[in-house]
């Protein structure tokens, strides 16, 4: 029982570890629980991985990774909107493009910069067991704001969840709902990559929501359902990173992969068994 | 807009040019609907009837002419407005029940942060009612049928208690039944002083209706639905894509595939 327990008791780093998963899950469960049900994964991922340039330029300049982060964020969105204005390119093909176009500048940036290398693990699978006590106040305020921006916008992100036109016919802007779902998505991955690492955030923007989807029949339910996953994600992640010596975000966001896989089995088991009950008593 | 006959105007589209992406698919087009009336949009795919309605929902701008709903512009009209999209593909896939699916159309109807009233459990009750699917309220709107989702979709446009229903192919998915709850809902708002514009491929739905458009990327005929739906009228509107299901003729549309610019549609 105390191996469950003590590595949180005994360690200020796990302590700081375990908050941090705690605000990124509530973070990411409310913004994921769109992502999902609008089907925004490929923009969230495209995101998660556009933020390494914006990251790498502002290490080489000395400037705050996550202002480098944000601006890598917003020149994701800005060119998406860019190309698919000016071309007759989908958006998915736009966000591809993108998406690839960033990442390898990223790439080449770090590349370039002898100082930069050992850093790109950090940029990329993060430090939860690092976080410092700023990184905490960013994340809980940033847990604030997308709670009381999903809060507010409820209505209007619910219509245009179920039909973006329905949601311009009611006096929602539907662009205008689309566009502020993006930033929450950009915020969530810029506060949340120091923890998880910018390759492993778009998993605790997607698995938790993805599992609470499977089971929920309210969209209020299914964010609190996620948020639950999440932090018991950050717990059996951390845990086994401590013992094990796995690394941190990887063991979290895996955890959180098999919470989802072992909810899809059980229902699918659930339902075969329910169904030939059913043939059973027919 | 105080003046006879327009006084009891709910839509009134004078000169009307429609389309999209700065391509025009209709020009000049008048329109009026007063209080209680009909009129339905009837042509083959691609022939701008949709495009028509959503224009009058105001997801499209005129690219000319004007437009009033209510005696003023589209924009300010949006709580007199229900529409209902011929394609719900995401909806399909939210964790909804059909209770909150049909209250979805009362969101906007009362304050931006007020809670449900009594009133609104009372007009959502009814308008599953109205369309029998009471005992479905608790259901997740994923489990159900294809006609079963299009009642649900329909009770939402009915709880909007809205002063103009535009509906794009509203009998799509629907058994006999559905499609006579359906019939008697529209005559029940029509009586409650709604103005009713149906988009569809049913002649039969079509000829129900006051007033009938006859559309094929141009206005072939536009009049009363037993001066309009005229054999010769049709063949222009449709070419041979003509046949009888019961006592309906329906557009089955050989040869006219989906050229509209939106999606999809069922046939």
């Amino acid at each position: 029982m105390s191996q469950l327990i003590d590595p949180f008791l005994n360690n200020e780093f796990m302590q700081r570890a375990l908050l941090a998963g705690v605000l990124v899950s509530v973070s990411c469960a409310l913004v994921g629980t769109y992502v999902v049900l609008r089907g925004l994964a490929f923009i969230g991922d495209a995101l998660a991985h556009g933020v390494l340039p914006g990251v790498a330029g502002a290490m080489i300049i000395g400037a705050p990774v996550m202002v480098g982060a944000a601006v890598g964020a917003v020149a994701m969105i800005a060119g998406v909107g860019f190309i698919t204005a000016k071309s007759r390119l989908s958006n998915d093909s736009a966000i591809g493009l993108l998406f690839i176009g960033l990442l390898a500048l990223g790439v080449v940036l770090v590349s370039s910069s002898d100082r930069l290398t050992g850093d790109l693990d950090a940029i990329l699978f993060g430090e939860f067991l690092g976080v410092s006590t700023n990184d905490l106040v960013v994340q809980a305020v940033a847990a604030m704001v997308v709670a009381a921006v999903c809060g507010l916008a409820a209505r209007p992100f619910l219509v245009l969840c179920f039909d973006p036109d329905m949601a311009q016919v009611m006096g929602y802007p539907a662009r205008r709902y689309h566009r502020l779902m993006l930033v929450l998505v950009a915020g969530t991955v810029v506060v949340s990559f120091q923890a998880v690492g910018s390759l492993l955030v778009f998993g605790m923007l997607l698995a938790p929501a993805g599992t609470a989807a499977l089971v929920t029949r309210r969209i209020g339910s299914m964010m609190l359902l996620a948020t639950l996953i999440g932090i018991v994600s950050t717990y059996v992640g951390l845990l086994a990173s401590y013992h094990l010596d796995w690394a941190a975000g990887a063991s979290v966001v895996l955890s959180s992969i098999t919470i989802f896989f072992v909810v899809l089995v059980s229902k699918s088991l659930i339902s075969t068994t329910s169904r030939r009950s059913v043939a059973r008593d027919v | 807009m105080s003046d006879s006959p327009f006084s009891d105007a709910v839509l009134v589209a004078r000169r009307l040019d429609v389309g999209h992406e700065g391509r025009r698919v209709l020009s000049g087009i008048d329109a009026f609907a007063p209080r209680g009336g009909s009129i339905a949009l009837v042509g083959p795919n691609g022939s701008g009837k949709s495009t028509l309605l959503r224009t009058f929902a105001g997801l499209l701008s005129p690219l000319g002419g004007g437009l009033q709903i209510v005696g003023t512009s589209v924009q300010q009209a949006s709580r007199h407005i229900a529409y209902l999209n011929q394609f719900h593909s995401t909806a399909l896939s939210l964790p909804l029940r059909v209770n909150d699916v049909v209250h979805m159309g009362r969101l906007d109807q009362r304050g931006r942060f007020r809670r449900r009233t009594s009133e609104d459990l009372d007009i959502v009750a009814e308008s599953l009612h109205r369309m029998g699917i009471s005992d479905l309220a608790d259901r997740a709107i994923r489990d159900l049928s294809g006609g079963q989702r299009q009642r649900v979709f329909l009770a939402q446009i009915l709880a909007r208690r809205a002063d103009l229903l535009l509906l794009d192919e509203p009998t799509s998915g629907l058994d006999a039944v559905g499609r006579s709850v359906y019939l008697e809902a529209i005559e029940s708002e029509r009586s409650r002083g709604a103005a009713v514009i149906t988009a569809t491929h049913d002649v039969g739905e079509a000829a129900r209706c006051d007033r009938v458009m006859l559309l094929a990327g141009r206005l072939i005929a536009d009049g009363p639905a037993d001066v309009v739906l005229t054999p010769d009228n049709l063949l222009s509107t449709f070419g041979m894509g003509l046949s009888r299901s019961g006592d309906h003729l329906v557009v089955t549309e050989h040869g006219h595939h989906d050229h509209e610019h939106h999606g999809h549609h069922d046939h």
